[in-house]
């Protein structure tokens, strides 16, 4: 810290009437919870902004992965935390999936939580084994709701970003295909790869490598508009699925009762962070950009959680698979 | 030509100074790592990811690359030297391996781990160089059927594991499958013998279990008499294999790097096969296959070398598809994404001073491997002269350590105990963890495969024989099964003669 950063703090200490255990904080290192191993997209997300937000809250923030159980054992953990600040989490969409797909979680997902902001929404696309026939969306569209009953779609598991993005496809086409799922995202691209599954719909931070080397087919992303990563796709919206328009978005948590101030200072920190250069191109790179300032707030997150758990709600119900 | 080019390039970067000092710290703290038992490569690579932020991309990945493989050779010190295997493949190595430290051939065992790993490390990498991409398209043709397959084959195998009943070896076995079940069932979400404990909804960490039944249950073997382990240290008389043991050290190695290069190419799980597979390949082939689970010299050299090779090409995938193979694999694909290179198929062809400068750091690893690790067996030796009172607890302390820090989840810890108490009662009822353990890998990936198989061919059973791969597999596993079994029918035979003669 340097001598007038440190002198602003002093005084700003004077006059504010902010609670004591709020003031000069973060005063230690913070645990920032990924729910997920390491090496995974959302650890990935997670350490590029917490390596920014380090170097502006003057601490080091540690990644803690506490995987298992499709994040609910991470979150778990940090509903049960101190709400002192020095413990936060990062999960993604799944913090409002799996509030319908556990039915017996051992935390109440509105009211275990207090909230940093949005960090980035990962945007999907649908892809098929490279040898798929369907020349473009529409084609696509036709042909799978006419061969329904004998392909297949694979996903990474119940819970996982490729299952929900499945249901979605299948209740907007109307058709039931044969659900294939697998251990995580790498074996099942490993099967669409060597086509021994039809279709996949994941995240662009799993599929953007492969439709560039065309070992993969790509026939639509779920974004309210085109990417310019891949400005020749369609969306699926503009395509006629309306429904079909979703993203894996992450979000950082404190537990319940965490102070105001401390929240604002974490929101302050990643909104710097997620304007960094750096951090905008290694998620360009991954095929996602970071949430606006607007977005890398308490309230935005908040709304966010309601109305998502809203959203999958029934669609989870519908499909009938619970993780429990 | 284009190879020599290629390699040429990958050699270049690969012995910057820079890189080569990488290298090295990679598989210096790999080595280290690999021989404190419990502390995993996962959890090394995934502490040290951060720093890896700060340096150029090649050198991040030569040295996560070094840890990976260096754990490797230190697994095997462990297995040797107090029955206590990190990883799946050195729970072969430690079943003659071990054997052989208690008769005072630690140091033999030791060489020739190392020698084995070395000579298989270096040619499957040019392996990897040489045949990546059409490897590559092979392994792509394995399905679920295929797998299927290939894992009968393992569990076939696993029976040759066990020198003495084959009766409790296939009981061990399916024991193991069966706490293999414990978990989130893929297809339904149903969670399976989880007593409720969401803590165990991804199974059972296979380090406890692993930890549990070969370490712990040996510490609490010998704390029952402390004889054994003065023989252990007393009769050491050379710490180099001899000229006769080199000989016998050849076919083994050989063998078992072509099985390890094999197995390796297969995403989805073929390389932890390749130690088990080599046993007994060499357990057929030996002359003495009574000396197998005594100490037999080729029940070490032929796996270790399948192990090493099969670490070795089990870098295909990731590098041709940008598809891990294994959880470490996982988290260098996520340092290499941090460093803004997103692993996929154009990495060779965008990437070439990346891809060529890995390649040839292997092999540079290899070498600083085996010539850091030869005169190190000396100094293992010496640790087994360490009093029991001040190594026990060491290892247990660490122990739990490494297995908490995989996913800091307190129940796994809970795990190693009570597999801790598991092994020593098997041991007391003379049975083998060895198959077990293998029982407890397959069993998942077994059903997994023959679900996801069944959903494919929608419930068609002939799925299985009319893919001609799978198909294949299958025959062989029923020629391993005859070669199994026929000596013992034969035996058996042979007794009833006798009596009959009586």
């Amino acid at each position: 810290m340097t001598a007038s950063k440190l002198i602003g703090a002093l005084f700003a200490a004077t006059i504010l009437t902010a609670p004591a255990f709020a003031q000069g904080y973060p005063e230690r290192q913070i645990t920032m919870v990924v729910p997920f191993s390491a090496g995974g997209p959302t650890d990935t997300v997670a350490r590029l902004v917490a390596e920014r937000m380090s170097d502006d809250l003057g601490q080091q923030i540690v990644i803690q992965n506490v995987g298992g159980a499709g994040g609910t054992l991470g979150a778990a953990q940090v509903a049960k935390a101190e709400a002192d600040g020095y413990t936060v989490l990062l999960h993604h969409i799944g913090m409002a999936t799996s509030a319908t797909l556990y039915r017996n979680l051992p935390y109440d997902t509105l009211n275990a939580f207090d909230y940093v902001g949005l960090v980035t929404e990962v945007p999907m696309v649908v892809t098929a084994r490279a040898d798929f026939e369907p020349a473009d969306f529409l084609a696509f569209i036709d042909y799978v709701k006419a061969n329904a009953d004998s392909l297949t779609l694979a996903n990474a598991g119940i819970g996982a970003a490729s299952h929900l993005c499945g249901m979605l496809l299948m209740q907007a086409l109307e058709a039931p295909l044969v659900t294939v799922p697998y251990k995580g995202t790498g074996p099942a691209m490993t099967d669409l790869l060597g086509g021994q599954v039809d279709i996949m719909c994941d995240q662009t931070t799993n599929t953007t490598q492969q439709i560039k080397a065309g070992t993969i087919k790509a026939y639509a992303v779920t974004t309210p508009e085109r990417l310019d990563l891949f400005p020749d796709l369609p969306t699926a919206a503009e395509s006629g699925l309306e429904a079909m328009q979703f993203g894996i978005w992450h979000g950082i948590y404190t537990p319940k009762g965490t102070a105001p101030e401390i929240n604002q200072r974490l929101s302050e920190s990643l909104q710097k962070a997620l304007a960094d250069d750096g951090v905008a191109k290694a998620m360009a790179d991954l095929g996602t950009a970071p949430s606006s300032a607007a977005d890398a707030t308490p309230e935005a997150l908040k709304a966010k959680l309601e109305s998502e758990i809203a959203r999958w709600k029934p669609v989870i119900e519908a499909a009938g698979v619970y993780a429990d | 030509m284009d190879l020599l080019s290629n390699l040429a390039l990958g050699f270049s970067v690969a012995s910057s100074l820079e890189n080569l000092l990488f290298c090295l710290i990679g598989v210096l703290l790999g080595t280290l790592i690999g021989v404190l038992p419990g502390i995993g490569a996962t959890a090394t690579i995934a502490m040290l990811l951060p720093i890896t932020f700060q340096l150029e991309p090649v050198s991040s990945l030569i040295m996560l690359a070094g840890i990976y493989y260096g754990a490797q050779y230190g697994g095997s010190t462990t297995a040797i030297l107090i029955n206590m295997p990190g990883e799946s493949s050195s729970a072969v190595t430690a079943i003659d391996g071990y054997q052989m430290a208690r008769q005072g051939r630690a140091g033999t065992a030791l060489a020739t781990a190392a020698l084995g790993s070395f000579f298989a490390g270096s040619v499957a990498t040019f392996l990897v160089a040489i045949f990546a991409p059409p490897l590559t398209a092979i392994a792509l043709k394995f399905g679920a059927a295929e797998y299927f397959s290939l894992m009968v084959m393992g569990l076939v195998m696993s029976v040759a594991l066990a020198h003495g009943s084959v009766l409790k070896a296939l009981a061990m076995v399916v024991l193991g499958l069966l706490l293999g079940m414990v978990g989130t069932d893929v297809y339904t979400g149903a969670p399976r013998f989880t007593m409720g404990m969401t803590q165990f909804a991804d199974g059972l960490n296979f380090v406890a279990v692993a930890v549990g039944v070969f370490g712990i249950a040996e510490i609490l073997r010998n704390l029952e008499d402390e004889h054994d382990r003065q023989v252990m240290t007393r009769n050491i008389t050379r710490l180099f294999p001899t000229r006769e043991e080199f000989r016998q050290m050849i076919g083994p190695v050989l063998r078992g790097t072509g099985v390890g290069s094999v197995l390796g190419i297969l995403p989805g799980g073929g390389a932890i096969l390749a130690s088990f597979a080599s046993y007994t390949v060499e357990k057929k082939l030996s002359k003495h296959p009574e000396e197998f689970g005594k100490g037999a010299l080729a029940g070490v050299a032929g796996p270790e070398s399948a192990n090493n090779a099969g670490a070795q090409t089990s870098f295909i995938p990731l590098l041709t598809l940008g598809i891990p193979a294994n959880p470490v694999m996982a988290l260098m694909i996520g340092a290499m994404i941090i460093q803004g290179i997103v692993p996929g198929p154009n990495v060779v062809s965008e990437q070439p001073a990346l891809f060529w400068g890995i390649i040839a750091s292997m092999w540079i690893g290899n070498l600083m491997l085996v010539v850091l690790n030869l005169p190190l067996i000396g100094l293992w030796v010496k640790l087994l002269t360490v009093p029991y009172y001040v190594l026990f607890p060491i290892i247990m302390a660490m122990c739990s350590i490494g297995v908490y820090s995989v996913n800091s989840n307190p129940y796994d810890l809970f795990a190693v105990a009570f597999f801790g108490l598991l092994g020593y009662v098997m041991s007391k009822l003379r049975c083998e963890p060895a198959p077990l353990l293998l029982g407890f890998v397959l069993g998942p990936l077994l059903e997994e495969n023959l679900r996801r198989a069944m959903i494919l061919s929608r419930g068609d059973p002939t799925t299985f024989v009319t893919r001609p791969i799978s198909a294949g597999l299958l025959v062989l596993s029923l020629a391993v099964l005859v070669l199994v079994f026929l000596p013992q029918i034969r035996k058996r035979r042979d007794e009833v003669f006798t009596e009959s003669d009586a």
